[in-house]
């Protein structure tokens, strides 16, 4: 069966469209919500979204391919973005994603067998302040200067996955 | 004379850590939105020059007067844009996340204000991908200030004419360089990051070809207390030239890293032994980077300067960056380059910090980020990474510390964007200033006339 927009994906295409003097700059928004419905961006995605957009699948492929939360394969369900940046580096960072590594037995850029984990070796993600830290969907893990602090943050996500999504409005979790 | 921290008011971070602060109700409660009447009272223009009075000056990194930028806007503009720069993501900088987590109403009154001051009727607001958490506040806070009517909805205001504002808020995906102004309005656009040439400015060619202010959040989150309390008192709050208060993002080997809001023009050294308690364990500090990891790094005789756009890139103490031993790098019109207080974010560094380690981890950032459209950075960038990593595991070569440098001034002022710069200048820095260090770890025998590889 070929790739299609769900109707709910399609009336919400339309809003975002709204939002702007033209379709195009609806890319990212509308590349985001194919992301969240497919899981990855395929050629048939891209195509499907340069429709909906009445674009050159050249053009969105292009923006695709330029910004790196835009994946072209599936990723594991928990994304798991480890910050080996400055002030991480400075606070044990690279500690903390080995022993992520270790822990899933892959590298960063790598899916677990079981499809449960990607790891990501990130730049900077605006915690510094909370260094070392990492981030899985909307749920930050602060301060992990501790193996077991690392090991704990690994066993909470197989057991309450978070999802890498665009959410709308609704109740949001406390501050971390 | 700046305000001391004792009789500092709070004035974008007040709410930081209040639960229940970042809803309608709870942010209503503490006088969100109550600046709008006032603003609504006044002429756009008033509004204009009450920030123009207030000092107020770019939180995102380059220091640039508010007040005066939205001057820019040319006479009789039919569409203007005021586009939100919440990409935050030059390493060390933690302040903008905070602010929109805490108090997106805040931010959303002052993008009011600010729309208002302008003529924009449709301002976007543009967050990094990755701040998901964020991301959902901030729809949410967006979603309620649609239904309480103040977004979306015609406003009396002075003259006898009528405001209305929308927002969007538009989510980036993974790219440091749409923090730049120009990459974020292509990325808006819904086109690569790639940056633009200037000039045209935005503010006379911006986004879909209109008149567009980029703003950053903390420099808009800062527009309702002057508009309630004044651009005199603001600027009064500052040293001469910058009013207000500072969010420094302080991370790195302090005792108590953290978000704060300091008056302006805090001496860095208070900022690392009082407001952060010091050097953890009781160590001595080796470096500190005042704003970001773009930023000259400062050496501990360096850190009675006090954290203040001008004071940091003019105080006689902080010594000049080279492009070689006795050569000062020259940043136009013969100016030097001291450092500059940047994003304000400060990362501290004890006597066991490896520089020539940090060197190449800022470096690879450059490297990976650099958006390949001028080949010095899209080269330069690779190379230095290449050259320091080497430094940093101990295989340098002879040599190495100098084609740092000329690779480094090759880049500098020689890009469409200042990535370029971004990249060249802490290499500067940490060749003008820990060049021993670096030569130290340099180990490959030198190549002979017949042992060349
Ligand atoms: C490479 C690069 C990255 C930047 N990243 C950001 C950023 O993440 N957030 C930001 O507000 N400004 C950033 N800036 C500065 C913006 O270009 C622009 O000056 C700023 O948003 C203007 O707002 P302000 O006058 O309120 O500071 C960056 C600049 C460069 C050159």
């Amino acid at each position: 069966m070929p790739l299609s927009f769900s109707t709910e994906s399609a009336r919400r295409i339309e809003a975002l469209i709204k939002q702007y003097p033209d379709a195009q700059a609806a890319s990212m928004p509308v590349l985001h919500l194919a992301q969240d419905e497919f899981g990855f961006l395929s050629d048939e995605a891209i195509q499907l979204v340069a429709t909906a957009l009445k674009l050159p699948v050249s053009h969105v492929y292009g923006v695709v391919t330029f910004y790196t939360m835009f994946r072209r394969e599936p990723a594991g369900t928990n994304i798991l973005r480890v910050c080996t940046n400055v002030a991480c580096m400075l606070t044990g960072g690279y500690d903390v994603l080995k022993q992520v590594c270790e822990r899933l037995g892959i590298q960063p850029g790598e899916k677990t067998p079981d499809g449960a984990f990607s790891i990501v070796e990130e730049e900077c993600l605006a915690a510094c302040a909370d260094a070392p830290m990492a981030l899985c969907g909307q749920r930050y893990f602060l301060r992990l200067d501790s193996k077991e602090k690392v090991d704990a943050m690994i066993e909470e996500l197989r057991r309450q996955p978070q999802l890498e999504r665009t959410l709308l409005p609704g109740p949001v979790e406390k501050g971390a | 004379m700046p305000v001391t921290r004792a009789d500092m008011p709070k004035l974008v971070l007040c709410n930081m850590g209040v639960e229940g602060q970042n809803t309608l109700a709870g942010a209503t409660a503490r006088g969100a939105y109550s600046r709008i009447a006032k603003a609504l009272a006044m002429a756009p223009a008033a509004v204009t020059d009450e920030v123009k009075k207030s000092n107020l000056r770019g939180r995102g990194g380059a220091g640039f007067p508010t007040g005066l930028k939205w001057t820019f806007i040319p006479k009789g503009a039919q569409t203007v844009y005021l586009v939100v720069n919440a990409d935050e993501s030059e390493p060390g900088t933690c302040k903008d996340r905070e602010i929109l987590f805490w108090d997106p109403h805040l931010v959303i009154e002052g993008i009011f204000l600010a729309s208002y001051a302008l003529g924009c009727r449709h301002a976007y607001l543009y967050i990094r991908g990755e701040m998901m958490r964020e991301h959902h506040v901030l729809q949410r806070a967006v979603a309620e200030a649609y239904k309480a009517g103040w977004l979306g909805r015609d406003h009396a205001c002075a003259g006898g004419g009528s405001f209305k504002l929308d927002l969007t808020v538009h989510r980036g995906a993974g790219a440091y360089i749409c923090g730049e102004e120009t990459a974020l309005l292509n990325s808006l656009e819904g086109r690569r990051g790639w940056p633009r040439l200037k000039p045209p400015f935005p503010a006379v060619k911006g986004v879909w070809g209109q008149p567009t202010i980029v703003n950053n959040v903390e420099t808009l989150a800062n527009v309702p207390a002057i508009i309630e309390k004044g651009g005199e008192w603001f600027a009064g709050l500052g040293t001469p030239k910058s009013g207000g208060t500072r969010i420094l993002g302080i991370s790195g080997h302090v005792n108590k890293p953290g978000v704060y809001e300091l008056p302006m023009g805090i001496p860095l050294r208070e900022v690392i032994y009082d407001v952060c308690g010091g050097i953890r364990g009781g160590r001595a500090l080796k470096g500190v980077i005042p704003g970001g990891s773009s930023m000259p790094i400062l050496t501990p005789d360096e850190i009675d300067v006090p954290m203040e756009f001008d004071a940091l890139m003019t105080d006689a103490r902080i010594k000049p960056v080279e492009i070689r031993p006795g050569v000062k790098l020259d940043i136009g019109g013969g100016k030097q380059l001291r450092t500059m207080a940047g994003s304000g974010g400060v990362m501290v560094m004890d006597e066991t910090t490896d520089m020539a380690m940090v060197c190449w981890r800022i470096m690879k950032f450059y490297a990976h980020e650099s958006c390949g459209q001028c080949t010095p950075c899209r080269e330069g960038t690779g190379w230095l990474e290449r050259v320091t990593r080497r430094l940093a595991h101990g295989e340098g070569r002879p040599g190495d510390v100098e084609l740092a440098e000329s690779i480094a001034s090759g880049i500098a002022g020689n890009t469409i964007c200042p990535l370029g710069d971004a990249a060249a200048w802490p290499m500067l820095a940490f060749a003008t200033k820990f060049r021993a260090e670096l030569q130290s770890k340099i180990t490959a025998a030198p190549a002979t006339a017949h042992g060349a590889a």
